[in-house]
């Protein structure tokens, strides 16, 4: 087992390397330097100033040099300075994470409590009435774009209903709040964007454990366990639904990415501040440090939540135990 | 007789106001954006600064005098200004300011006033001597700067320095937090020099998207918010909005313009630029996209303006005019497909707008319409801002822009217009070239006479609408709502908050009490 | 069941190909002509889905922007189809180093949300709808790689293949005879999945205001406009949505259909 765990760590180093040269690259395309757009409508920027500002961001080294760079200094969490207002980029990425991660957090948690109950449900009552009108509500839910929705709920909840925020994540008067007071404004704040960051992987979960239930009800041994005589519950939720949840725990790690980008769609309809909308703002104006570290830690974050899917996964099916 | 108190001018309660965009830096020659403007503007103080009729009154400074032609200013300063720290304000953070200005490291676009000057002189803590090298008319303008504390500042590099968010000023709000991206609160300044505000706090509020801020406003979160032309038109104007809030119009303080990269043979002849001008139907774009709510520009100056020539008249709509123009300067549609060409060139270019102003965009589109009218094809072309400015109007890569101006209340528009502006990253980015023109904007400097000056800029005006280096297009109307509650609010040309430390929440209409909860 | 989802979906395609198809014989206005008198008008006999903000017909411009949209969907799925079978190929087919290379590129390309890698490529470069086609399509292919590596895996060592080297076939002989026919099964299912995907990566784009650019009309940005008007009218932003929901909902239901009919067991 540990030499299982070993080698797999190990295996991702490759990975981490690909994934910081994949961030440099994809923002070294664009065509001219920072400093320009730095140095907007300025006429007083002499052409020394200009060259000064240059040095100063390390630009004026050939492209190989200021990857090497960038790479010794990441290793040590130092993504640099912004370009828009100076702050620490692991500042401002620190400040801004923790809400994109509780929203995450808690649209995979409401998946799987959500997702596998009805999957499970539908595979069983194959067929019925049930599994029909699942099946077309989870088809409609998976079809919904994102942001039609975030609006929709907006529009109907805040608008008209007035039941909920529909901005930010707390409300004006947060500091004054009691402690139980505070969970739940923040609580109220998050209805709207983790429904809307978790419809779409509700459904297809759901729809998911649907189809892995049905392929293993139909497996030998399930026919074997009803032959012995093995109850009829203890069949489907011991024997076909313990070896149909196993593989959603790689399906979770492959849907990481998915929820990290979908996130900057709804923070930015919703005003939250987290790490999609920082990422955007920070694309949109050529901040490229930032741009570069969300790029990093978002997909660091997903190749965290492989690695314990994988070695979670390994721990549960001892049959599996090398690389693919 | 109503001997009741209710009404009168009382302290306290707070002003909630929403901008789409958070400030970026509160050192205010560092920061270009209206938000970091606007804040800075409540926070700090300059020399001088306008009243209601954009008079120049004094601010920080008590009285002045110029003499020499012109040539040199003496300020004297008031001596009963202190610091939100509390140490006292001296000639030396004027002379700090200045020095920090012309400092070539530091990255300001306001720098091009002070660099004439010749010589700051400290004459005393409260009294300083200014001399520019010729007479320079904008010169008492320009000392509206904000005025930066030596003590806390002198060693640092404004563009970083962790003061950029905490500030510390000499205006009537104080800075209270700065929480990155969501809220900036200010606290009236007790020991504020001038009048001591009525209203204890100031919170600036972002919220990114026009329609949930309007949400907010309605819920009751925000008490002051610009409106849209369609919320000023469509959403405004029941029962409940004329119960609890109170809305204004006033034409903004700013131009949007067409601007033509000059170097481009097809806009190097004015008749191409003219024959455009005439087939653009501006009103129409007013009434389309601002639905009305504002006004033809036809040059760079503000229309209640005295530099503003007001014989100078909007051409109008002229399609079979256009076509003539076009044709005269050899554009003809020769080959039938409805685009005119002339030696085998079509008349098509590319229009840049800036990203996310959906106003913008919308004109661009009509525009687009109208143009295919006499046969001319316009594609448009949105780009984020930052990038729009440092890739292809710094390096002039551009056939044709749709941008804005703002506009101070001294109109000298050298920096603009002048032939030698063309460097990379000044404002001539368009590389307007016109001798006259040129002479004119070196005389509007030297000369301190209003009434001579009005002529010269009238002239200006005149020449620029002929030549039409920018097809001029619109002065929109600036459409701000504030809660009722607000009293004292009075329209002026210089808008509404002019006068915003007059302002005042009766005491029994005030929504937040010193001890509510939003404020601790 | 099974039959029900491919035909519902089939039907929902199908219609709205003719749809889109026959734009410009069923709109009755040009997509693009503004005409500020009838702005915002709400859904009538004149104009079934109402006027936008510039007076423009929305029926018009949802049916054109479809055109936009679907193709820039099929395009892109495409390119990530080509991309992904031949990276999968290669990948399956010679092993080795070759294939550790392969499947690293794979591993990496996604750990990287789309949508993020998406939004930088587009905005550091210009937005515009082959820029768009071929990025969407650049962050779609892994799925199909593995999927062919693994088919090609499973059947690189069967008797058939076996037999046919020995009656010495050549490699790409190999591949595309056999093969390619038999991986085709799920990669199917994954290409019209992926026109879902592409559509509303698309949409999500212009709605960002960085896909297809003004005044040309796609769903994404039709939204985007129709936003400014929330509260004030319903139409410029419903119909859009709308659209892009029934299309997405049409190709899953077209490849959930497609993958129970490639089952080996009756649902």
């Amino acid at each position: 087992m540990r030499h299982y765990l070993i080698r797999r760590i190990i295996l991702t180093v490759p990975t981490i390397i690909g994934i910081s040269l994949v961030s440099f690259v994809v923002i070294h395309l664009a065509p001219g330097n920072p400093v320009d757009s730095m140095t907007m409508l300025d006429p007083k920027v002499s052409f020394e100033a200009r060259e000064k500002l240059m040095a100063q961001y390390g630009l004026d080294r050939p492209i190989y040099a200021q990857y090497m760079d960038w790479v010794r200094r990441i290793v040590f969490l130092d993504f640099g300075v912004s370009y828009r207002d100076g702050q620490k980029v692991i500042a401002k990425v620190a400040a801004r994470a923790p809400v994109t991660l509780l929203i995450n957090i808690l649209s995979v948690l409401l998946i799987l409590l959500i997702a596998i109950p009805i999957g499970a449900a539908s595979a069983v009552r194959c067929g019925g009435l049930y599994d029909r009108f699942t099946t077309v509500i989870v088809f409609i839910g998976f079809a919904f774009p994102g942001f039609w929705l975030a609006l929709l709920l907006m529009s109907l909840f805040g608008i008209r209903l007035g039941w909920l925020p529909v901005q930010g994540i707390v409300s004006l008067d947060f500091d004054t709040l009691t402690a139980v007071g505070k969970t739940v404004d923040v609580a109220m704040h998050l209805v709207l964007p983790v429904f809307v960051s978790c419809v779409g992987g509700i459904a297809g979960m759901s729809r998911y454990v649907r189809n892995n239930m049905l392929e293993i009800l139909h497996k030998d041994y399930i026919k074997m366990a009803r032959a012995k005589g093995i109850k009829e519950r203890d069949v489907i939720y011991k024997h076909a639904l313990g070896n149909a949840v196993l593989p959603i725990i790689t399906i979770l790690g492959l849907s990481v990415p998915g929820l990290i980008g979908g996130s900057v769609i709804f923070e930015s309809v919703f005003g939250i501040p987290g790490m999609g909308r920082l990422f955007y703002e920070s694309v949109m104006s050529r901040d490229y440090p930032v741009v570069m570290a969300v790029l990093v830690i978002g997909a660091l974050l997903t190749l965290v939540g492989n690695l314990m899917a994988d070695i979670s996964y390994s721990v549960a099916d001892p049959r599996v135990r090398y690389d693919k | 007789m109503d001997y009741s108190l209710k009404g009168l001018p009382a302290r306290g309660d707070c002003l909630i106001a929403a901008s789409i965009a958070d400030a970026i830096t509160l050192i205010p020659m560092v920061a270009s954006d209206s938000a970091s403007h606007e804040l800075c503007s409540l926070i700090y103080s300059g020399l001088i600064r306008y009243d209601k009729d954009l008079n120049i009154i004094g601010d920080l400074a008590l009285s002045w005098e110029i003499s020499q032609n012109g040539r040199e200013i003496v300020f004297t300063l008031r001596d009963d200004v202190r610091w939100h720290d509390a140490v006292p304000f001296t000639a030396d953070d004027v002379l700090f300011t200045y020095h920090s200005l012309i400092d070539p490291k530091t990255r300001t676009p306001y720098a091009g006033d002070f660099n004439k000057i010749e010589s700051l002189q400290v004459i005393n803590p409260y009294k300083i001597k200014v001399t520019y090298a010729q007479p320079f008319a904008p010169a008492l303008s320009s000392w509206a700067m904000p005025i930066i504390p030596r003590h806390l500042l002198q060693n640092e590099d404004l563009s970083f320095a962790k003061f950029g968010r905490q500030p510390v000023g000499t205006g009537p709000y104080k800075f209270v937090r700065w929480v990155t991206g969501q809220q900036i609160v200010l606290k009236a300044n007790d020991d504020y020099f001038g009048q001591r505000p009525y209203i204890d706090y100031y919170i600036y509020r972002v919220i990114p998207d026009p329609s949930t801020m309007f949400l907010e406003l309605q819920a009751g979160g925000v008490d002051l918010m610009g409106l849209t032309p369609l919320q000023y038109n469509r959403q405004t104007q029941n029962v409940y909005f004329n119960r609890c809030f109170n809305k204004y119009s006033y034409p903004s303080h700013g131009y949007t313009y067409l601007g033509y990269n000059l170097r481009d043979n097809k806009f190097k002849d004015k008749k191409v630029r003219v024959a455009l001008d005439m087939a653009v139907d501006k009103q129409s774009i007013i009434d389309g996209v601002l639905l009305g709510l504002g006004r033809i520009c036809t040059g760079p100056f503000l229309p209640d303006s005295w530099a503003y020539n007001k014989g100078v008249m909007s051409r109008r709509r002229d399609i079979p005019g256009a076509k003539r123009l076009l044709a005269q300067a050899g554009w003809a549609d020769t080959d039938g497909d409805g685009i005119i060409d002339k030696d085998g060139i079509k008349f098509q270019f590319c229009l840049l707008i800036n990203q996310g102003n959906s106003l913008r965009e919308y004109a661009a589109q009509m525009i687009q319409q109208q143009l295919k009218e006499v046969g001319v094809m316009m594609r448009i072309q949105s780009i984020e801002w930052g990038v729009l400015l440092g890739e292809f109007i710094n390096k002039k890569r551009f056939e044709a822009v749709l941008m804005g101006w703002g506009l101070p209340p001294e109109p000298d528009c050298l920096d603009i217009w002048h032939s030698s502006r063309v460097r990379e990253g000044e404002f001539n980015f368009i590389s307007y070239k016109n001798e006259e023109v040129d002479r004119l904007l070196e005389q509007g400097r030297l000369v301190i006479d209003r009434a001579s000056r009005a002529g010269i800029y009238q002239r200006i005006h005149s020449i620029l609408y002929d030549e039409q280096p920018y097809m001029f297009l619109w002065i929109e109307d600036s459409l701000p709502i504030i809660h009722k509650r607000f009293k004292n609010i009075k329209s002026s040309p210089s808008g509404i908050r002019y006068n915003f430390t007059e302002w005042y929440v009766p005491s029994e209409e005030q929504k937040y009490g010193p001890r509510h909860k939003v404020l601790l | 069941m099974t039959n029900k989802l491919f035909v519902t979906g089939m039907a929902i395609v199908s219609v709205l190909a003719v749809m889109v198809l026959m734009a410009p014989v069923i709109c009755r206005y040009d997509p693009v002509s503004i005409n500020i008198k009838q702005a915002l008008l709400a859904p009538s006999n004149a104009h079934i889905f109402g006027t936008d903000y510039l007076g423009r017909d929305l029926f018009s411009r949802v049916i054109y922007g479809g055109r936009v949209s679907m193709m820039i969907g099929l395009v892109a799925v495409m390119i990530a189809l080509i991309t992904g079978v031949v990276v999968g190929s290669i990948s399956g087919y010679y092993g080795g180093v070759t294939d550790l290379v392969l499947m690293g590129v794979v591993d990496i390309m996604l750990c990287f949300p789309a949508l993020f890698l998406i939004l930088a490529v587009v905005a550091m470069l210009e937005p515009g709808i082959v820029n768009i086609m071929v990025i969407i399509g650049l962050t779609g292919w892994m799925g199909v790689a593995r999927l062919v590596r693994a088919e090609i895996l499973s059947l690189k060592n069967r008797e058939f293949i076996l037999t046919s080297r020995a009656l010495g076939a050549g490699s790409a002989r190999i591949i595309f005879k056999h093969l390619i026919p038999n991986a085709i099964a799920p990669v199917l299912v994954s290409a019209v999945l992926g026109v879902a995907g592409a559509v509303l990566l698309e949409s999500s784009l212009s709605f960002l205001g960085l896909g297809v650019q003004l005044p040309s009309p796609s769903w994404g940005n039709i939204l985007m406009e129709g936003k400014a008007s929330l509260g004030v009218c319903w139409w410029p932003m419903a119909f859009p949505g709308l659209f892009i929901l029934i299309t997405v909902l049409g190709f899953n239901l077209l490849g959930e259909g497609l993958r129970q009919f490639f089952l080996p067991y009756k649902v």
